[in-house]
C-alpha cells in the first residue's frame, strides 16, 4: 500500500447553530415575545416585532433508517421550509413562516405515519435509552417498551388532556440513563449477580471493582485456587453497579430482573422545586415484545392522575396534595416495607409529625 | 442479498399507531447484512431476554473517546453482527437541522454505516449506530469534513445539550447556544481524550422551566434567570382574565404562586411582590402573552447533579447564584470557573467520583473555598441543624462576610 498522507481530525467541537436555524429563528434570536398553541402539536410564537412562526411538532422512532430521515427532509422542504430541529424526547419541529402552511404539513404528516403532538399538558415522546440494541449491560429492551407503550397512549401524545404535561422515561438497567420523569419505568434486580469465577482474574480490575460496590459488599477472594471476588449477599442490594467494569459478575436474569414504576420526578421549577421519583411498584415482569403488565399500570397511574389531579399539577405535586396513603388507595397497588427508604438521608422521607389524611 | 431472521416478537412491534423502529430496521436490512444480523440477535435477546453485547476499544487518529465499541457474543449465530459500533457526533446547540446537511449526514452513514442513526441519545449526541471497526475512522472523517466532531464516551467531559432558547422561546434569559459553544468547545482536550475521574456533563437551559433537565443531570447546570421586576403587561392580564374567568386567574396563578407573592387586584390587575419571587417560572408559564421574565438577565450555576451510581441520585446545588452572560469577559469568566471546577475535581475525585459525589464527600464550603467562591446564603435550604461544628474561627469569617457586604453596598 503506498504511503497515504492520514487525515488529521479537526477537532471543531460543537458546530454554530445559526447556520442551520429556521432565518425566522436567526433573525429574531433573543427578540420573541409571547407564544400560544393553536391545537395540540402546534406552538405559534411571536416576536416584538410581530414577525410570526409556527412550529408544527412530530413523533418519530428515535432509531431512524436513512430513508425515514430522507421521507422527513422531504416533507419539509415540500410542505415547510427546508428547516427542522429535535427535542430533547427525540420529536421532530418543523418551522413554516405562515398559518396556512401549517394544516397541509400536518395532514401530510399523519399521512406518512407521525404523529403530532407532544406539547403542552399532553404526555410526550418517552425517554429511552439503548437496550437490547446496542447496550453492553441491559436487562430489557428500551426502544420496543417505548414503542409498545407509546401505542398505548398514542391517544395522550396527540391530545392535550392532562392536568399539566407529563415525562415518561424507561432505563434498561440501575444505572437509570433514562432519568428522572413523572412516570419512571426501570430494571430493577432481585437478586445478586452471579459470578464465573474462571473469568474474574483475566476480564476484571478487582479492586476497582471492590470500590464500584454502593454497599462494600464485594471482596477479594480465592476461588478454586484463582484470584475471584466474592459478594456478601446479605448485603448486596442487587444494583448492577459491579457488572459494567466486571461483565463476569452477570446481573441480568431473564426471570429475576424485574421491572419497577418510580413516579413523582420533576425537573422544572415551576411552582415546587425539582423533586425526584419515588418507587411505587416493583417486581413486574419483564415480559417483550409488548410489556403489558407495566403498560396496564402505567395507563391506570396516569388514569387517576388525570381524575384527581388539578389544573397544572404535575404526578408529584397532586400526590403531595392527597398524600402517599390515597396515591396507594386510589391505584390499588400494595404499600409494602421496599418503599421505605434505608439509604442515606432515609429518615428525611419519614413522616415526622401527626400530618395524617383520615 | 438480504439477510433474513424469523423475527415473530419484533414482528408484533411493527403493528400501532407509533412510528416503528423495526419497520426501518427491516428495511435496513434489506441492504445490509450486519442490519439483518443484528435483527436476528436482537429477536434472540427478546426471546432469551438477556443483552449480546460487549465493550472494548475502538478509536479514531488522536482521540481517546467518542467511539462506543460493540462486540456481538453471539456471533456463531449472527456473525455480521459481530461489529457494530456507535460513533456519537454532537450536533448543534438546540438540534438545528436544515434538510441539506441532514441528508449529506445520511450519504455518509449510508456509505460508511448501517444507515441507523438515532436523533438523538440521552447524552444530546447523534448515535451513527453501526459501524464495523474498518468503517469508523472513514465515517468520522467525513462526518468530521461536514463540520461535525465527535462527542465524549468515557471519564471525559461529555456531549452538552442546550435548549432552544433565544432561537423562538421567549423565556431564554441568556444566548443559550453561544453559552454551550463557547464553554463545550474550550473543552475539546477533555472531550476527546478520557482523563478524568469519571464523566463531566454540561446543560445549559434558557430559563427555569429547566426544559434540559439540568439540575438533575448535569455536573454543571447552567440556567437562565433574571434580577429585576417580572414584566407585566396589565391590559393582557385583563385579557386574559376575559378569556379564562377570574376564578381560573385565583386558583391557577394567585394560589400556585409558591412565595404568595401575587395578588389580583378588584380592578382586574395583578400585583407581584418581587423582592420575594424565586423565579420559580409558574405564572409566566399560565399568562404567556401577559408576563414575561425581568430585563436584567443572567444565570444561575448549580454543580452536582447526577444518576444514582454510586452514592444515590444528586441534584445540582447552587454555586453561583446570579451571572451576567452578556459579553466576552462574562463568556470567559463562566469558562474560567468551569476549568477551575474540572482542575480540583480532577485532582481530588476519586476514580469513578462524579463531582456531586466529591462535594459531597468534601463538603459545600470546602469545595467553594478550592475554587474560590464565598458562602451565600442563596446556596442552602437552610443553615445548619447540628451543633456538632467547631467554630473557634467564627469572628473570622464574619468578617469576611461583612467586608463583602461592605464592598457590595460601598
Amino acid at each position: 500500500m503506498s504511503q497515504q498522507q492520514l487525515r488529521q481530525a479537526v477537532e471543531s467541537g460543537v458546530p454554530d447553530a445559526f447556520q442551520y436555524m429556521h432565518p425566522l429563528m436567526a433573525s429574531n434570536y433573543g427578540q420573541w415575545d409571547w407564544h400560544d398553541r393553536p391545537r395540540p402539536g402546534v406552538l405559534h410564537h411571536v416576536a416584538k416585532n410581530g414577525d410570526q412562526i409556527w412550529t408544527v411538532r412530530a413523533g418519530t422512532q428515535r432509531q431512524m433508517d436513512t430513508d425515514t430521515i430522507r421521507k422527513l427532509c422531504a416533507i419539509a422542504d415540500e410542505f415547510a421550509e427546508g428547516h427542522v430541529r429535535f427535542t430533547i424526547r427525540s420529536n421532530i419541529e418543523f418551522m413554516v413562516s405562515s398559518a396556512e402552511k401549517v394544516d397541509p404539513l400536518i395532514g401530510k404528516l399523519n399521512q406518512e405515519g407521525f404523529p403530532v403532538g407532544g406539547t403542552g399538558n399532553s404526555m410526550s415522546m418517552i425517554a429511552h435509552t439503548q437496550g437490547f440494541l446496542h447496550c453492553d449491560i441491559p436487562a430489557t429492551d428500551a426502544s420496543g417498551v417505548v414503542k409498545s407503550l407509546m401505542d398505548e397512549l398514542y391517544d395522550e401524545f396527540v391530545n392535550e388532556r392532562m392536568p399539566n404535561r407529563v415525562r415518561i422515561s424507561t432505563s434498561c438497567c440501575q444505572i437509570n440513563c433514562g432519568g428522572q420523569a413523572d412516570i419512571a419505568i426501570n430494571v430493577q434486580h432481585t437478586k445478586p449477580p452471579k459470578i464465573n469465577h474462571d473469568l474474574v482474574a483475566n476480564v476484571c480490575e478487582r479492586p476497582s471493582v471492590v470500590a464500584r460496590c454502593p454497599v462494600a459488599a464485594i471482596r477479594p477472594a480465592l476461588v478454586n485456587g484463582k484470584p475471584s471476588l466474592e459478594v456478601d449477599e446479605r448485603k448486596c442490594v442487587c444494583c448492577g453497579a459491579c457488572y459494567p467494569p466486571c461483565p463476569p459478575m452477570q446481573i441480568n436474569d431473564p426471570e429475576h430482573s424485574k421491572l419497577a414504576i418510580w413516579i413523582g420526578g420533576k425537573n422544572s421549577n415551576a411552582r415546587s422545586k425539582p423533586t425526584f421519583q419515588k418507587l411505587v411498584a416493583a417486581g413486574l415482569p419483564n415480559n417483550p415484545p409488548r410489556w403489558p403488565e407495566v403498560a396496564a399500570l402505567v395507563k391506570k397511574i396516569l388514569r387517576c392522575y388525570q381524575e384527581d389531579a388539578r389544573d397544572w399539577e404535575r404526578v408529584g405535586e397532586w400526590v403531595e396534595r392527597i398524600g402517599w396513603a390515597r396515591f396507594f388507595e386510589l391505584t390499588d397497588l400494595p404499600f409494602t416495607r421496599f418503599h421505605v427508604e434505608t439509604w442515606r438521608g432515609a429518615r428525611n422521607s419519614l413522616n415526622a409529625s401527626s400530618h395524617i389524611r383520615f | 442479498m438480504a439477510k433474513q431472521h424469523d423475527t415473530p416478537n419484533l414482528d408484533q412491534l411493527e403493528s400501532g399507531p407509533w412510528p416503528s423502529f423495526v419497520t426501518g430496521l427491516k428495511r435496513l436490512a434489506e441492504r445490509s447484512d450486519m442490519i439483518g444480523d443484528v435483527l436476528g440477535q436482537l429477536e434472540y435477546s427478546y426471546q432469551t431476554r438477556k443483552g449480546y453485547w460487549k465493550g472494548g476499544t475502538v478509536s479514531v487518529r488522536g482521540y481517546g473517546g467518542g467511539i462506543i465499541p460493540r462486540f456481538s457474543e453471539v456471533t456463531e449465530k449472527f456473525p455480521d453482527a459481530a461489529e457494530f459500533h456507535t460513533l456519537r457526533v454532537m450536533p448543534a446547540p438546540g438540534m438545528h437541522y436544515n434538510t441539506n446537511i441532514l441528508r449529506k449526514l445520511c450519504d455518509v452513514w449510508d456509505r460508511n454505516g448501517s444507515g441507523l442513526l438515532a436523533l438523538h441519545g440521552q447524552s444530546g449526541d447523534m448515535m451513527f449506530q453501526g459501524a464495523r471497526s474498518d468503517q469508523v475512522q472513514q465515517a468520522f472523517d467525513e462526518i468530521n469534513e461536514l463540520g461535525f466532531d465527535l462527542g465524549g464516551a468515557g471519564p471525559s467531559v461529555r456531549t452538552s445539550m442546550s435548549c432552544v432558547g433565544a432561537a423562538r422561546c421567549e423565556h431564554s434569559c441568556y444566548s443559550e447556544a453561544v453559552a454551550h459553544r463557547k464553554v463545550m468547545n474550550s473543552f475539546v482536550d477533555d472531550l476527546h481524550r478520557p482523563a478524568l475521574p469519571y464523566k463531566f456533563k454540561f446543560k445549559f437551559s434558557g430559563c427555569p422551566n429547566d426544559c434540559m433537565n439540568s439540575i438533575q443531570r448535569a455536573d454543571m447546570a447552567v440556567i437562565g434567570t433574571w434580577r429585576d421586576d417580572i414584566q407585566v403587561k396589565q391590559e393582557e392580564v385583563g385579557e386574559f382574565i376575559k378569556a379564562k374567568g377570574r376564578q381560573y386567574v385565583i386558583d391557577n396563578v394567585v394560589a400556585r404562586c409558591p412565595t404568595s407573592c401575587i395578588s389580583l387586584r378588584d380592578d382586574d390587575t395583578l400585583d407581584i411582590d418581587n423582592r420575594n419571587c424565586v423565579r420559580c417560572m409558574h405564572c409566566i408559564n399560565v399568562m404567556t402573552k401577559a408576563l414575561s421574565p425581568g430585563n436584567d438577565r443572567g444565570v444561575t450555576i448549580l454543580v452536582g447533579g447526577k444518576r444514582t451510581l454510586k452514592i444515590g441520585d444528586l441534584f445540582g446545588s447552587v454555586i453561583v447564584p446570579f451571572k451576567k452572560l452578556e459579553t466576552e469577559e462574562d463568556y470567559d469568566s463562566l469558562v474560567e470557573l468551569a476549568g477551575t471546577i474540572i482542575d480540583f475535581w480532577g485532582e481530588n475525585g476519586l476514580e469513578h467520583e462524579r463531582c456531586g459525589e466529591m462535594i459531597d464527600r468534601i463538603g459545600l464550603a470546602n469545595f467553594l473555598e478550592a475554587i474560590g467562591l464565598e458562602v451565600d446564603p442563596s446556596m442552602v435550604v437552610h443553615p445548619r441543624t447540628s451543633s456538632y461544628v467547631r467554630t473557634d474561627r467564627w469572628e473570622e469569617e464574619a468578617e469576611k462576610w461583612r467586608m463583602r457586604h461592605a464592598e457590595s453596598t460601598g
